[in-house]
Formats: C-alpha cells, structure tokens, sequence
C-alpha cells in the first residue's frame, strides 16, 4: 500500500527520531561492550520503523506501555537521551534513578507507563490503565506492545478478553520481529497470521508493515481512531525484524546470516531517507544535518550519563514505600519509620480524574 | 457498639470508603451480581453500580495486573480474590509489578492497590483450597500485609489499606468470616498500620498469634490460666508489614518468655522471621529460645483427623507456653 508523505518537517522529525534510536541504540551496544552497562541490553535496532511509526500516532495525552526493549519507546515518547543513558549507566539521573536499567524505562511527564522485564506481564497493565480511562470518561487511548514471543502468555488471552468485554480503549500492538528470543514464530505459535490471534476473544485484528514507518503510521491511526470511536480494543501486528541478537549475549545460532542480510535491505531508515529525498523533502545537507544531530546528541548523552555519579549507599532503601505520614512500624529489619496516604502524581492522571 | 460479623465489617468499610473517594473501585470473581465467594460484597453491586463493582472473568493475574495499571493513573482499586490460594496464579503482577513499580521506576509511580483474599484451612478443601500464605507476601518489600482477626480490625485496617498508597495484601480468613465482634459505627477512622493489640495482658509468656492464630491463641492463654495458672500475654500483630515489633519487643522484656504461632508452614515463616527478629533485638531479655507452633510441613490432607493435626489448635500452643516457662520442657 502507498501512503501520502506527512508535511515534510514532520516527515523530517520522523527521520530524525529513527535516527536519534538507531544512532542511541549502536552507542549503547557500546557502552556495553565497555562495561559502561551491565545486566542484560535489548536494542531495537531495525524495528525503529514500528517504534516511531506508531508513537506519533499517539495523542500527548494517550498513554504507551511497552516492554524490556524500551530505549528505543521512551525516546520517542521524548525522554531525553541522557536520561536514558545515565539509566542504563546505572546513574542517580537516570530516568529511574538508576533503579530499573535497560528492562524498565520510565517516564510519568511523558506518559510512558513503562517497560516491563516479564514477557506478557505488561498486557494487564495496559488495560488497567485503560480502565482508569474509561472510568473517568476521558479520549485516551493506551497503546501497548509487545512481542510475538508474548503472545503465547496467559495474560494475552486473559487481557484481550477482558478489554473486549468491558469495551477498553487499548491497542494492543504485537511487534513481530520473527522470534521469541531464539524461537522462530513458526516454532512457538500454532497461528502465525498474529493479526488473528485475537479474533476468537473479540478483539479484531490489522496488520501493518513495520519496516515501513508510512505504513506502520497510517495503520496505527486508524486503530487509534476506530478504538476511540467504537470504544473496543483492536489488535494490530506489526511486521519487523530485529538486526541484533535477542540481547548482547545471543551467538544467534537459530538464523542465517543470509536471512538477517535479506531483511537488512529494508532497513526502515535509509528506505524513509531515500524516499524523502526522492520527494525534494529532504536535502542532502538536512539529511547529514540529521545525522550529525543524532551523532551529538547521543554523544552528550553518554557525557552525561559519565558524569552522573551513582546513586549513595544510604539510598539503598528509598523508593522502596510511598513513606510520610501514616503508619509506624517496622518496614524492614532496619529501625522504625512512617509512611504516607494519598498523595498523587497529577501529571499521569487521564482525563475526568478529581 | 454493634455486634457485628467480621465480613459485614469488611463491607461496612467497603461502603465507607467507596461513599468518600469515587476512585474507589470493586474488581473480582463473582463480587457483584454473586455477592462474593464468601458475601462480603453482597449489595454493594446495586448500591455503586457495575462501574465501580466489576464481576470478572477467572483471570486472577490479569486482574491484579489491571488493579496495578488503574492505580498507577489514579484509581484506588481494591480487587478480590476468591481466596490466598488462587493468589499463586498472580505472584506476578503481585511480585514484580504491584510490588516493584515504585521502587523500580525511580519513585515516579506508586501502586494504591489492595488485593484482598481469605485464607485457611479447615473445611477439608485438601491441598490445593487451605493454603495460609502471608509468609511469601511477608516475604517481599514493597508489599503491605495486614492480617485482621476481629470484626473491629478488618473494618480499620480494610480503610487504611484503602487509603494507603502502597500495595497492600489484605489477608482475611475463611474461618472468620462469620465470626461477631464489636463494632463502633460511629467512629469510621481507619486503623493505622504498624499497631499490634495486647488482645489479653499477662506476665508470664508472650503469645503472638497471627491471622486466626491470634483466637487460637487466646483461647489457650485462657486454659494456660485456669488449668496451669500461667498468665499468658497475647498479641496480635494486625499487620505483618508494617510490623509494631516495639509492643512485642516490650511484652518479651515483661515475660521473659515467646512463643509465636500461625497456622502457615514453618519452614521460611512468619514466626521464624519474628523469632529471628525478638532473638535478635531481645536475646538479653529471653529466659528461654522462641518456640514456633505453626502448621504442619505437610501439603493439608482432606481427612478430617490428619487436617485436624495438621494446623494448630490450643493444645499445641498450652504445650509449648508451658515448653518454654519450664526448665524441663525444654529438653
């Protein structure tokens, strides 16, 4: 399918957003190498295409829950790479305080409602959001993806169930980059056609090619506004593929060089690059400006997140309780303390809330 | 004062908070058109209306799950499950999300969410339907534990785990659900968390008793006067997380003496953290080493006779109060 190319600063941030992950996610493969990161690192390298494509199709105020592989999410979402970064350096700026690492971004301001470690565990999150939403009468949406891999989890069918039933606005975005891990699709799903993998729980079913940020746009659009008209969920697949391993520590022995090769051809990048200046949108100069942007900005991200000192020992137990106020009692095996009520983060409440 | 069942006080603080804070809402098997499980909701479905009173599907972790999302954004839900032993099917969200979320994403999120479920043995349900788990919910940070006993209690304590904003375990019991106890209508404070209540002063001995334990426990402290001429002091800790460890810590520097029962396993369980805990912080203070009763390290068989011995009963807990005021005993 052909789709019309947005005004043409906007298709120019879409690149630059594309490249601002790519660029983020090489530095960060890096750093790892360096042992600036440690744990696991999940990049997203190639899927760039579906992780843009569908955030800008998100109002400010809808709400985006994602997975382990979220750098590339709360980008997008405009976390500022160096709080991404100083997270993943395991820094007092990080986005969580050094807290969550490269499984678990987070960013309230932004409404980005996380990244979850647990494959599947975010779907309940989701629709809970969703819930709040539609209990409070409000136009959001909230957008949740996952992988295929996740698709096979109880909380898939569970949570499909349960937004069709009671009518949530979710979109459930199942990102298809071919494996669970080191499982090809074939190997793990009976129903490779993903799109239909909740018709029989109510949830209809659209497919979007994820290398193509054009169409990865169009499609998402279109479930965002068919979700907020009918007030139903929708399922949409999103076709990909990851460049890299499942994480840094994968030999990838369950594909083929020539298969990786294949889907680099249609890398979503160069393609939107190319098309754009196909169309007199993009200059030569504007297209290395892009570049060069991403390239320094990720550089000071990394200054940045160098800087940052670690979080203090005598931090160790903070962030553990909502604490101020309430109770007294004994939380840990440490001395005494109280804790609070109702207190609220106004910046994450949808629409309607008191 | 009202004589009131322990589940209609569980109500009567559901109503209470839902009537004050619109963002309160009802999730769980059951609990409305049914009325709950075990009718602690009957009602409140006509009175609030299928918004705020949500029969579910049999998804226990998607539930719990929703109940984090929705009070990540605002809501205050409190979602039911049937009973602790289904409570497995969502350590999940429990664990890794209504636990973590806080401390994981930095602080920016919290999770005002209550899951409250019975527990219990005794029904012959065999081992898959008598589980008493508020070790492993003990057992996480990031997790409240409140474990009410009396009719007083589940109401003051079901209002602060409301109003708390951090996940509470509300863990009643199956057991008690029908048991009176009196209630003052017209005080609708909450119970703060992190006060344990001298359910019964004495001299000689410390009895914790946890959950049910606590009746149990005063009923024996009870035979332990009258038969032995022991005055027991019996305390119920009413939540685990926080703990009131002070009011326990002051009653063993009084007796000298401990004894903690509760009726989960007692491997990795609540009496061996406190008596971990009081040993210690007190050692100076104990005449004599902690003594657990607990259940049985056994998977609860349906026979009435092995279920019977399978959970603590008052003569385990006389036996092991005498145990640990007697030199001999200790042998």
């Amino acid at each position: 399918m052909t789709h019309s190319l947005p005004e043409p600063e906007t298709a120019r941030e879409w690149l630059a957003a594309m490249v601002l992950i790519r660029r983020f996610e090489e530095r960060a493969g890096e750093m790892y190498a360096r042992a600036k990161i440690g744990g696991f690192l999940h990049l997203s390298i190639g899927e760039e295409a579906t992780i843009v494509g569908s955030e800008r199709a998100l109002r400010e105020s809808d709400y985006l829950v994602s997975t382990y592989r979220s750098h590339g999410d709360a980008l997008a979402r405009g976390t500022p790479p160096e709080r991404v970064m100083a997270e993943l350096f395991g820094r007092v700026d990080g986005c969580c305080k050094g807290h969550g690492g490269s499984m678990h971004m987070f960013d309230a301001q932004r409404r980005f409602m996380g990244g979850y470690g647990i494959v599947g565990g975010n779907l309940p999150i989701a629709a809970g959001i969703a819930l709040a939403c539609r209990q409070r009468g409000g136009e959001e949406v909230t957008l949740c993806t996952f992988g295929d891999g996740a698709s096979n989890q109880g909380t898939f069918g569970e949570t499909l169930n349960l937004a069709a039933l009671w009518r949530l606005p979710v979109v459930f975005m199942v990102v298809n980059n071919q494996f669970g891990m080191g499982t090809s699709l074939s190997r793990h799903s009976a129903v490779t056609d993903l799109q239909r993998k909740g018709e029989s729980l109510g949830v209809p079913g659209m497919r979007c090619d994820g290398m193509d940020i054009l169409d990865t746009h169009a499609t998402l659009s279109e479930a965002l506004r068919r979700v907020r008209e009918e007030g139903r969920p929708l399922l949409v697949e999103a076709v990909t593929y990851r460049f890299r391993g499942h994480s840094m520590a994968d030999p990838e022995d369950y594909r083929t060089k020539e298969e990786v090769a294949e889907w680099r051809e249609r890398d979503p990048i160069p393609a939107f690059g190319a098309l754009l200046e196909r169309e007199g949108v993009l200059s030569a100069e504007q297209h290395e400006q892009i570049e060069r942007e991403a390239t320094q900005r990720v550089d000071e991200a990394v200054q940045f997140a160098e800087r940052s000192p670690f979080p203090a020992p005598d931090t160790l137990y903070e962030d553990v309780y909502v604490l101020d106020g309430q109770a007294h009692g004994h939380y840990h095996d440490r001395p005494a303390v109280t804790h609070a009520q109702e207190s609220r983060n106004d910046a994450v409440l949808p629409a309607g809330s008191a | 004062m009202t004589a009131m069942r322990y589940r209609d006080a569980l109500k009567l603080a559901l109503r209470e908070e839902m009537q004050r804070d619109e963002a309160v809402v009802l999730l769980g098997e059951d609990i409305g058109v049914f009325g709950g499980a075990f009718k602690v909701t009957a009602g409140l479905l006509e009175e609030f209306g299928e918004q705020r009173v949500r029969d579910t599907p049999i998804s226990e972790n998607t539930i719990v799950g929703m109940g984090v999302g929705a009070a990540m954004v605002g809501l205050r839900p409190v979602v039911e499950l049937m009973t602790v032993n289904f409570a497995l099917l969502a350590f999940d969200q429990i664990v890794n999300h209504a636990a973590h979320i806080h401390y994981m994403f930095g602080g920016h999120a919290h999770v005002p969410l209550v899951v409250r479920m019975p527990q219990g043995a005794g029904h012959q349900l065999g081992p898959t339907h008598s589980h008493s788990l508020e070790a492993m919910f003990l057992h996480v940070p990031g997790l409240l534990v409140a474990v009410p006993s009396t009719a007083a209690d589940a109401r003051g304590l079901l209002k602060s785990a409301i109003r708390d904003e951090n996940p509470v375990i509300f863990i009643e019991h199956e057991s008690l659900y029908g048991v009176r106890g009196e209630v003052d209508e017209d005080d609708p404070q909450p119970l703060p968390f992190g006060r344990a209540r001298v359910v019964r002063a004495g001299e000689d001995v410390t009895i914790v008793g946890v959950s049910r334990m606590a009746l149990t426990a005063e009923r024996a402290a009870e035979q332990l006067a009258a038969e032995h001429g022991v005055q027991a002091e019996v305390i119920d800790p009413r939540t685990l997380r926080p703990l009131d460890l002070d009011t326990i810590l002051a009653s063993v520097a009084k007796t000298n003496r401990c004894v903690v029962v509760e009726e989960g396993w007692p491997h990795g369980g609540v009496a061996a953290n406190l008596a971990a805990l009081i040993s210690e912080q007190a050692f100076d203070d104990l005449d004599a080493p902690v003594v657990r009763v607990s259940g049985a390290d056994v998977p609860m068989p349906y026979s009435k006779p092995l279920e019977e011995i399978a959970y603590p009963h008052e003569p385990q807990i006389v036996r092991a109060a005498l145990g640990v005021s007697t030199q001999e005993a200790l042998r």
